[in-house]
């Protein structure tokens, strides 16, 4: 992005769009292996130009190289809810991998023509829909109540929108027996995303968030019907994003500071860095209950909560003891780890370590009330001379820290605890994963494992 | 040439040769193959959800107006919360479990206390101070919230005393969505100026900023290690940035993604980046995602 200029900007549903009709129009294409599109006969007519969702599923498999046939519908599916193909028999807009007919939409309705009709529009529609004595015209449930929904709302103007209607029905009847069955189909097919099924989701509606930033000001309303009347509300102002503030001096001034502090920061080469992110999780792959079946088993799947009560339990699972070796941090995020490497410490006299850092974690979180006084209580247990917990500071972390604690916020240690942190992880954490402690639980599980499963099936066997 | 001009020209110096430098780095390319896409039922609309750190609890808001409480795994309402406003936008769940947070269409985070003696919830704390609607927060522990707004910042606010810190200002547009680091106080931002951003919360500035998406950057999530972030956008890719590479690792599209991408995810190894509306529990074991069709799922 480029500093203080005005980016125009992309219209992702407009992209989107321009993906599938690139997809669509090949589908239709029967010269390089397109859909096959047919008339078929029914009972007393013939339908035609249409598809049916099977072939549509297997062309999508075909040509877009997707492996899963339930892909291919939810694709297909995807493709129907935008309104560029759809069931002859149905209002609502899916896909199915079955016989189902369905019959591609007109250009001219195209969401990329970027229609927002209006309520009129709707109205003209249903009305002249009411004007045809066809069954395949009959109105659906909802569309009645629709219908006489519009006739209050537009109580003074329905003189207007029924002579809308019928001259709509008076150039319909020009058309060709089969042409209009088609055009019909895809009318209503168009209303059927503009004023969707109640329930189904309208897939024209934008996420309220970016709603209030300025989309396509050359968006031009016009109506489907070609309906010109002053009357015509107007469409709803869009609020332009916030106005651009013109860049100064002092802001340039601050993104120099901050590039040369980029430039002077030093940065892994990407084969590290990507080595680095690759070996985390090989190593933590077999934690990963979507890659690798939870033992005994994932309670989502098999109903048995085995395993979050062995995880609540004092007694870690050996899988769960192996991982404290792989960070210091994992020990630290653990507490059952955190009060084995505690104990550890205590056995060797230098838990005031682990002890300060927990406290100062603590401080981190403290209401701002209380900050003060937990500053003034961790000095004198840890830093104060004389104090009952003393912690081993180099002179300059401690002269920081004794400037720090005058002001006494949340971060006021933050300096000393990195210091410590770094000491345990090379010393104390060093020793502890040496220690005999951890070794035997590291093992122990496999001692105690018939042991355990002898108590669970006695506890199964009384029940 | 006038100053302004001069500045200006300085700042483009800079940036070629930052560029460069990049480039002296880039000399890795990864390559992965998109996994099977979830297929999400659909109906009316959930519009954010989260998981609790316990994995069970997860609390969803739809513009029914309701914040609800389930326990996934039962699949019992816990909690069904009436809201001041229909238009929530994204709700949030303490660590602890003793908070929950939520936004309107007024600009205010209110958070609910859940552990009251009584048993009903109640607003507990309200933090004002943006001028913009509230797309993302995430508590740093029971006292500090850290959000994100369309008026293009962040801020960290105290809960019990309803203050806060200068805001987190360097965005040019809306921030769309924010993501804690495991462990540290650090966060990343995503925002509509198509930027990802890496900001320190004690010393309160911005650290690094990361381009290469082409459009909006809708939803933003650390690795479960703090070094890497992934971001989704409306340009229908995502992206995986590294922080000490200071840039962006490789793009994920494919040709038969035609939607933009709303939210993202890891899995707990880091192997697998989930997409769409939905969140990954803490310990790995599941995903739950929200809909527009209002229902929610829980996958694994």
């Amino acid at each position: 992005a480029g500093s203080g200029d005005v980016r125009t900007p992309l219209i992702p549903a407009l992209r989107r769009q321009r993906q599938i009709e690139d997809i669509i129009t090949k589908m239709q294409d029967d010269k390089t292996g397109g859909v096959p599109i047919r008339t078929v006969k029914s009972f007393l007519s013939k339908i035609p130009s249409v598809v049916t969702g099977t072939d549509v599923v297997q062309w999508l498999m075909k040509n877009l190289s997707i492996e899963d046939p339930v892909e291919a519908i939810h694709l297909g599916s995807l493709i129907a809810a935008q309104g560029y193909i759809f069931p002859i028999s149905d209002h609502v807009l899916t896909m199915k991998d079955d016989g189902t007919f369905y019959r591609f939409q007109a250009p001219y309705f195209w969401p990329s023509n970027c229609w927002e009709p209006e309520n009129t529009d709707y109205a003209i529609y249903l009305c002249k829909r009411t004007m045809q004595n066809k069954a395949r015209l009959e109105l659906a449930d909802y569309e009645a109540e629709n219908l006489a929904r519009l006739q209050r709302a537009f109580a003074r103007k329905w003189e207007f929108i029924f002579m809308q209607a019928e001259a709509q029905v008076k150039i319909d009847r020009k058309k060709d027996k089969t042409e209009r069955k088609i055009l019909d189909s895809q009318e209503r097919a168009f209303w059927d995303v503009h004023r969707p099924v109640p329930g189904c989701v309208n897939t024209t509606e934008m996420d309220i968030r970016k709603c209030r930033r300025l989309k396509n000001p050359q968006k031009v309303k016009k109506s489907v019907y070609g309906v010109t009347e002053e009357s015509q509300s107007q469409s709803p102002v869009h609020i332009p994003s916030q106005p651009i503030r013109k860049t100064t001096k002092d802001d340039i001034r601050k993104q120099i500071t901050f590039l040369n502090a980029q430039i002077d920061r030093h940065c892994l080469k990407m084969s590290k860095v990507a080595e680095s992110l690759i070996a985390y999780t090989e190593q933590y792959v077999e934690y990963d209950p979507f890659i690798t079946p939870a033992e005994p088993s994932n309670p989502w799947i098999s109903d048995d909560i085995t395993l979050w009560d062995i995880e609540m339990s004092k007694e870690p699972s050996q899988q769960r003891v192996k991982r404290w070796g792989f960070s210091f941090d994992e020990i630290l995020k653990d507490q059952v780890g955190r009060d084995q490497f505690l104990r550890f410490l205590e056995s060797e006299f230098s838990s005031e370590n682990l002890r300060f850092w927990l406290a100062v974690q603590d401080l981190k979180k403290q209401p701002l009330q209380d900050v003060a006084n937990r500053v003034e209580e961790i000095w004198q247990e840890f830093l104060a001379p004389g104090a009952p917990s003393a912690i081993n500071l180099d002179s300059h972390s401690y002269e920081i820290t004794s400037q720090n604690v005058k002001d006494g916020g949340r971060y006021t240690f933050e300096d000393a605890q990195e210091h410590i942190y770094k000491l345990m992880k090379s010393d104390s954490y060093a020793r502890f994963l040496r220690s005999s402690a951890y070794q035997d639980l590291l093992l122990a599980k496999k001692k105690g494992k018939s042991l355990a499963g002898k108590r669970l099936t006695g506890l199964m066997q009384s029940s | 040439m006038s100053e302004l001009d001069q500045l200006r020209q300085e700042a483009e110096q800079l940036k070629n040769q930052i560029r460069d430098a990049r480039k002296a780095c880039a000399e890795a390319t990864l390559s992965l193959r998109l996994h099977t896409t979830l297929t999400q039922g659909h109906l009316a609309k959930i519009y954010a959800m989260h998981w609790g750190t316990d994995s069970r609890l997860l609390v969803s808001a739809s513009q029914d107006g309701k914040l609800i409480i389930w326990d996934s795994y039962t699949t019992n309402k816990v909690h069904s919360i009436p809201l001041y406003s229909f238009w929530v936008m994204t709700c949030e769940y303490a660590p602890s479990g003793n908070y929950l947070a939520c936004d309107g269409l007024d600009n205010i985070c209110s958070t609910y206390s859940l552990k009251t003696g009584e048993g009903n919830v109640h607003v507990s704390h309200e933090l004002a101070g943006h001028t913009g609607y509230l797309s993302c927060f995430q508590f740093l522990d029971d006292n500090q919230i850290v959000t994100s707004s369309a008026d293009t910042t962040c801020a960290c606010g105290a809960l019990k005393r309803a203050s806060r810190q200068p805001p987190f200002t360097g965005h040019t547009g809306d921030v769309m969505s924010l993501s804690l680091a495991p462990n540290t106080r650090l966060f990343v931002s995503g925002a509509c100026d198509a930027s990802a951003k890496l900001w320190d919360v004690p010393k309160g500035m911005c650290r690094q900023t990361f381009t290469g998406h082409e459009s909006d950057i809708n939803g933003i999530c650390f690795f479960p290690k703090n070094n890497a972030f992934a971001t989704g956008s409306d340009d229908a890719t995502c992206r995986l940035f590294d922080l000490r590479a200071d840039q962006e690792l490789m793009t994920y599209s494919h040709d038969n993604i035609i939607c933009r991408i709303t939210s993202v995810s890891f899995s707990k190894s880091g192997c697998l980046l989930l997409t769409g509306c939905l969140g990954v529990t803490d310990d790995g074991m599941v995903v739950a995602t929200g809909s527009w069709d209002s229902f929610l799922k829980i996958w694994n």
